[in-house]
């Protein structure tokens, strides 16, 4: 989905980009606005191009903005950005979007890089009351493992669907879900991914008793 | 040649045909005659383009095709509503329902098979995306419709987000509305949104069509529940767009509101949307909930539809209420095709 907003796009020199697994990549450039962990920014390579979305995966007092995307090798964009080096030039919004943290007890839900905007929530200092639950398809694919385990513990459940991975659920998020016999009522679902993965998990969850008024989505348009 | 997959004509501007019929060495002319031939005539296949030399026509047959085709299915409603089916690729289906009404008749079509916005209330989200519908493949659901002499209007309001797609729908009104093309007014059509600002201000930059804008609450906190665009497009933004532009006499903006029981049925709804829409030309669409599996959700009573809309009448915000049509035919939009869809 291609976005314009809010405003003008800014050009800004990029620090580094770094594949950290396959296909993924990190992008960082110098923060110049005030965010919301959980927001998202419109990235392009021109002034000219339609921009797309992406979340912000660093922290609100973080120096640089960081940025994780997977290389679509048919996308337009995604490519070009994975060959990008310190120097280059992108254009980029300020954040927006209101997919934005609680202070309270959540349950965070990511499938791939929808982990993102919950390593900005984690990393803007949002850890009392949470659990994150990340599907990936390969040991490689839990992007910031290493900061969540740290300090999640058990609350870090990471669900490995083509390997069987010693302290990972074998299977989907939504396989790991139906294995749990309960749900926190009282808590909020914070889901992130792609639509299927939103649609399936909210279903699952309201089949489980959680009530869609305590459920967030943020997909990947 | 046997086994070769061709282009499709249809769906093609002239300038596009035009281009062919060069890399062709075919004639100028010929190209407004093969646009004639896909938008103004019946035929199937391009033998039928009896105007064009023999040596052109072979030409074309070695890599193009016409590229129509008829529903796959249809179910018919006691009331009349018909919902057609037709095959996008493999165990792809879209769906277009047909809905006459006394003098009228609306086609209400599809411009995405499945669709990744995953509003809480739609079946068709169900499905997952699994593609765009070309504007050939659009128009098809228009130009192979049993009862297309009979349309007096089309909504895009069947499976998809339109402006997800936006593109391919500027294409397909652009042929519906072009003098070369169907020469519809632009002022039958009415393209339905969930708010994607970006692509609704150049549909309204781009075309002259009618808007409709999918609103089911008017609290940010209640719609973003009901629908995740509410994220990243919220809806003062949207109607912040709205109301910069200019809609003219004829064009129309109108809301498309599904009233849920005991979620956003109540006179604080009223009073907010009231406040929301406060001075704009526009109508609310009132539309009663077709229940989906498995969903949370449950349609207001007759009763709390009317009082509704008499509630927002009075507020002067003109409200109609949409007739639910087809209920017996699986009227809620995608459950047809997902039944297809996952049919063994």
């Amino acid at each position: 989905m291609q976005n314009k907003l809010p405003g003008d796009l800014k050009r800004v020199r990029v620090e580094s980009v770094r594949e950290i697994a396959e296909n993924a990549y990190v992008l960082e450039y110098k923060r110049f606005f005030e965010f919301e962990a959980g927001q998202i920014i419109s990235i392009s390579l021109s002034a000219e191009e339609p921009p797309r979305m992406y979340s912000i995966a660093s922290g609100e007092k973080d120096e640089n903005i960081q940025v994780l995307f997977n290389v679509v090798s048919e996308g337009k964009l995604t490519p070009a950005l994975s060959g990008l080096k310190k120097g280059d030039f992108i254009w980029t919004s300020p954040g927006f979007g209101k997919f934005t943290g609680t202070s309270g007890k959540a349950c965070w839900i990511a499938q791939g890089t929808g982990i993102a905007p919950f390593a900005s929530m984690f990393r803007s200092g949002q850890r009392v009351g949470k659990t994150l639950i990340h599907g990936g398809r390969y040991p490689d694919s839990f992007y910031y493992a290493d900061e969540f385990e740290l300090v999640l513990k058990e609350n870090y459940i990471r669900c490995c669907s083509r390997e069987i991975v010693p302290g990972t659920f074998h299977g989907r998020v939504t396989d790991y879900l139906n294995s749990l016999d309960s749900l926190s009522a009282d808590s909020l679902y914070y889901l992130c991914g792609s639509s299927e993965m939103v649609v399936e998990t909210r279903d699952l969850l309201i089949k489980k008793g959680v009530s869609f008024t305590r459920i967030v989505g943020e997909i990947y348009f | 040649m046997d086994g070769l997959i061709k282009e499709k004509l249809f769906g093609r501007t002239p300038e596009e045909v035009a281009e062919i019929c060069r890399s062709l060495e075919m004639p100028k002319y010929a190209a407004g005659q093969i646009v004639d031939w896909l938008y103004k005539k019946n035929i199937l296949s391009i033998d039928g383009m009896t105007n064009l030399a023999g040596k052109y026509r072979e030409a074309l047959k070695e890599n193009y095709e016409i590229g129509l085709y008829p529903p796959s299915k249809v179910e018919e409603s006691v009331d009349g509503t018909k919902k057609y089916l037709y095959q996008s690729g493999i165990k792809k289906f879209v769906e277009a329902a047909y809905i006459p009404d006394g003098e009228r008749a609306t086609l209400c079509v599809s411009s995405q098979v499945g669709c990744k916005m995953g509003c809480l209330f739609c079946m068709t989200g169900k499905q997952g995306f699994q593609g765009n519908l070309t504007a050939g493949e659009i128009l098809n659901q228009i130009h192979s419709l049993p009862e297309r002499e009979k349309l007096t209007s089309v909504v895009y309001m069947g499976m998809g987000e339109p402006f997800d797609n936006l593109e391919n729908v500027l294409r397909s009104i652009e042929i519906l509305t072009a003098e070369w093309g169907y020469g519809w007014s632009p002022r039958r059509i009415t393209v339905s949104t969930i708010g994607i600002i970006p692509a609704m201000q150049a549909f309204l930059e781009r075309s002259e069509a009618n808007l409709a804008v999918s609103l089911h609450s008017p609290f940010e906190e209640e719609r973003r529940m009901l629908m995740p665009v509410e994220q990243v497009y919220p809806l003062p933004e949207v109607l912040k767009t709205i109301r910069t532009w200019d809609f003219g006499r004829q064009r129309r903006i109108s809301f498309e509101y599904i009233l849920f029981k005991n979620l956003n049925d109540t006179p604080r709804h009223v009073k907010e949307l009231a406040r929301l829409l406060n001075g704009l030309r526009c109508r609310i669409n009132l539309i009663r909930f077709h229940p989906i599996p498995d969903t949370p959700l449950e349609g207001s009573d007759d009763q709390a539809v009317q009082a509704f809309k008499d509630a927002l009448n009075k507020k002067d915000i003109l409200t109609t209420v949409r007739a639910s049509r087809g209920e017996d035919i699986w009227a809620a939009c995608g459950l047809l095709s997902t039944k297809e869809m996952t049919k063994k």
